[in-house]
């Protein structure tokens, strides 16, 4: 299971990348695992929009249950990924990579100081497999 | 197939499993004065007795087998091909539901596919469910995929008049505490044209009728055209008979097309069990509610069928889903599945034909009777409305006493048509009928 040092996490499995005042967002190796074959992914935010901490910013579905996709920190949309619902194995195959799903301009960045980094996150991870 | 499986040794299991000796001894907590009440019913007949009570009460009702019928208004009088009977009672059909464990009952998926197929070819769609109850239910669940599509954004519904007016009810019914405004049918007489004005950045959906309640046949391209300019859906409410001769609804680029089934091989019953038609878009297809069978091939790649995205508003969406209502009008469908497929394309369009060119005669006979007057103005299908000289439920009475059962009087929907009947015509019409219903409502229409 990876967990890429240059981002930052939630307790609900969605992970953040910080560049200058921009973020992206998806979720991480961790929730794909559970989730199992992800067949529907549904971004339910449109660019220009203002998405707060820990409102809904996607569905993900799997053969197994759906999921929300929590925004880790308020910000401003700036662009989703298109790609996704032609193509929702993306999210098994590239959780932090080909299967971003929102990119958008972070609010208030002292909010980022909330969540886990790498470390903390596999901790918690492991945690929750026991 | 028994539909009780309890056996006797079953049954002493569970009653040893819970400590008692007996199926008495279970009910000794119901008090004995109301565990077996004496009820206050005549003696016991035989059967030969029940029958003869039974055959008078039966017959004490008008039905379209002895009266003729220019009864319409959502629900007709058409001919069955009695084959069409004969498959749904074989007892391998013989269930209102869907099974529930579905893809071991190969022979009601595959049928369901049947009837998707077919109402999608008709309606020109991409993808038609398993059926919802009837025409009014279908039509909320279009209102519900709307409001999903447009996450909950856009709360406004545009409906027309011409809608049927239970359709409208059934679907403020469904409605009611979500939030939702549903206008559009204040007045009898506005146009599509009307509905483009009050097309808003709040507009989910826009539905219309086709042919419309009244019975007009409208293209609604250039509404479908505003509609989507707007980023709003459109649902359009079909007789799939009509379909037969007019063009479908995805012509003039239609979102959802909904309907109701009865007219194609399905009694009138006194109201039902109907069948709601849901057909959509492939790329509204996850919002759908309800059953959809899929053709798939199994692991020695034989064709098989399955129940396909259904296990998301059950058992993976649950409180997410669009819709929970999975319910569907099995047998129904497959009524009109066989029926379809008995009339063919050219059966089809020669029912729809003789209904439009029957009603037509009606209609302009009855337009020749110095004191009718027909309302429609352009095309219509095989309904229209006459303005009477006075109220329909007087003219019934007279044409009822003719062994005729008239048309369905607007004055209670439609204050402002008073005096107004709509009349229904179908291929069961004859000629001698249409000329007998025209001079009843002449002889009616005198004091």
């Amino acid at each position: 299971m990876e967990f890429p040092k240059d981002l930052k996490y939630t307790k609900n499995d969605e992970w953040v990348r910080v560049e200058g005042k921009q973020g992206t967002a998806g979720i991480t190796d961790y929730a794909q695992d559970q989730l199992s074959d992800i067949v529907f992914v549904e971004v339910v935010v449109g660019v220009g929009d203002s998405v707060a901490q820990g409102a809904a910013c996607a569905t993900v579905e799997s053969v197994k249950a759906a999921s929300e996709v929590y925004l880790p920190v308020a910000g401003k949309i700036l662009a989703v990924n298109e790609d996704l619902p032609n193509t929702p194995e993306l999210v098994n195959k590239e959780p932090y990579g080909g299967a971003w799903m929102v990119r958008f301009e972070i609010a208030n960045p002292k909010e980022l100081d909330g969540l886990m980094d790498a470390g903390a996150y596999a901790a918690y991870c492991q945690e929750r497999s026991h | 197939m028994a539909y009780i499986p309890h056996t006797e040794r079953d049954r002493q299991a569970m009653l040893a499993a819970i400590g008692v000796s007996s199926l008495d001894e279970l009910f000794q907590a119901v008090p004995a004065e109301v565990r077996f009440p004496d009820l206050d019913l005549p003696e016991a007949l035989s059967e030969m007795e029940v029958m003869v009570e039974l055959q008078a009460l039966a017959e004490a009702n008008v039905d379209t087998q002895h009266y003729a019928c220019f009864l319409g208004a959502g629900a007709y009088n058409h001919f069955i091909p009695s084959v069409v009977d004969h498959i749904l009672r074989r007892n391998e059909f013989y269930t209102a539901y869907t099974p529930y464990q579905p893809e071991i009952s190969q022979g009601t998926l595959q049928a369901i596919f049947e009837y998707q197929s077919l109402i999608c070819n008709l309606t020109g769609m991409d993808v038609s469910n398993a059926s919802h109850y009837d025409g009014a239910t279908a039509l909320a669940e279009a209102a519900t995929l709307a409001l999903a599509h447009h996450r909950e954004k856009r709360r406004t519904l545009l409906v027309s008049a011409a809608v049927h007016p239970e359709y409208r009810q059934v679907l403020r019914t469904y409605m009611q505490g979500m939030d939702v405004t549903i206008h559009g049918d204040e007045s009898c007489c506005t146009g599509p044209d009307d509905l483009v004005r009050r097309l808003n950045d709040q507009t989910a959906m826009v539905a219309v009728q086709y042919p419309d309640f009244f019975g007009h046949i409208v293209d609604f391209a250039a509404l479908a055209e505003a509609t989507h300019a707007a980023g709003a859906l459109l649902c359009v409410v079909v007789n799939p008979l009509a379909l037969g001769m007019l063009k479908p609804p995805s012509a003039f680029q239609a979102d959802v097309v909904v309907g109701e089934g009865q007219s194609l091989g399905i009694p009138l019953s006194f109201g039902g069990p109907y069948l709601g038609l849901f057909t959509t878009k492939n790329e509204y297809v996850r919002k759908m509610a309800g059953r959809l069978v899929g053709e798939t091939v199994d692991s020695r790649g034989q064709r098989g069928y399955v129940l396909t995205l259904t296990p998301r508003e059950q058992h993976i969406r649950r409180d997410k889903a669009t819709s929970n209502i999975c319910t569907n009008q099995g047998l129904m469908a497959l009524a009109s599945a066989v029926y379809l497929s008995v009339m063919g394309r050219q059966g089809l369009r020669k029912v729809a034909e003789l209904c439009y060119h029957k009603a037509h005669y009606a209609s302009q006979a009855i337009e020749r009777l110095p004191r009718y007057k027909l309302w429609n103005k352009g095309p219509f299908f095989h309904e229209f409305v006459v303005a009477c000289p006075k109220p329909p439920a007087e003219i019934n009475e007279v044409l009822l006493e003719h062994e005729i059962l008239g048309g369905y009087d607007l004055t209670g929907d439609y204050p402002e048509l008073p005096n107004h009947m709509l009349l229904a015509v179908t291929e069961m019409n004859s000629k001698e009928e249409i000329d007998d219903l025209v001079s009843a409502l002449e002889e009616a229409s005198h004091d």
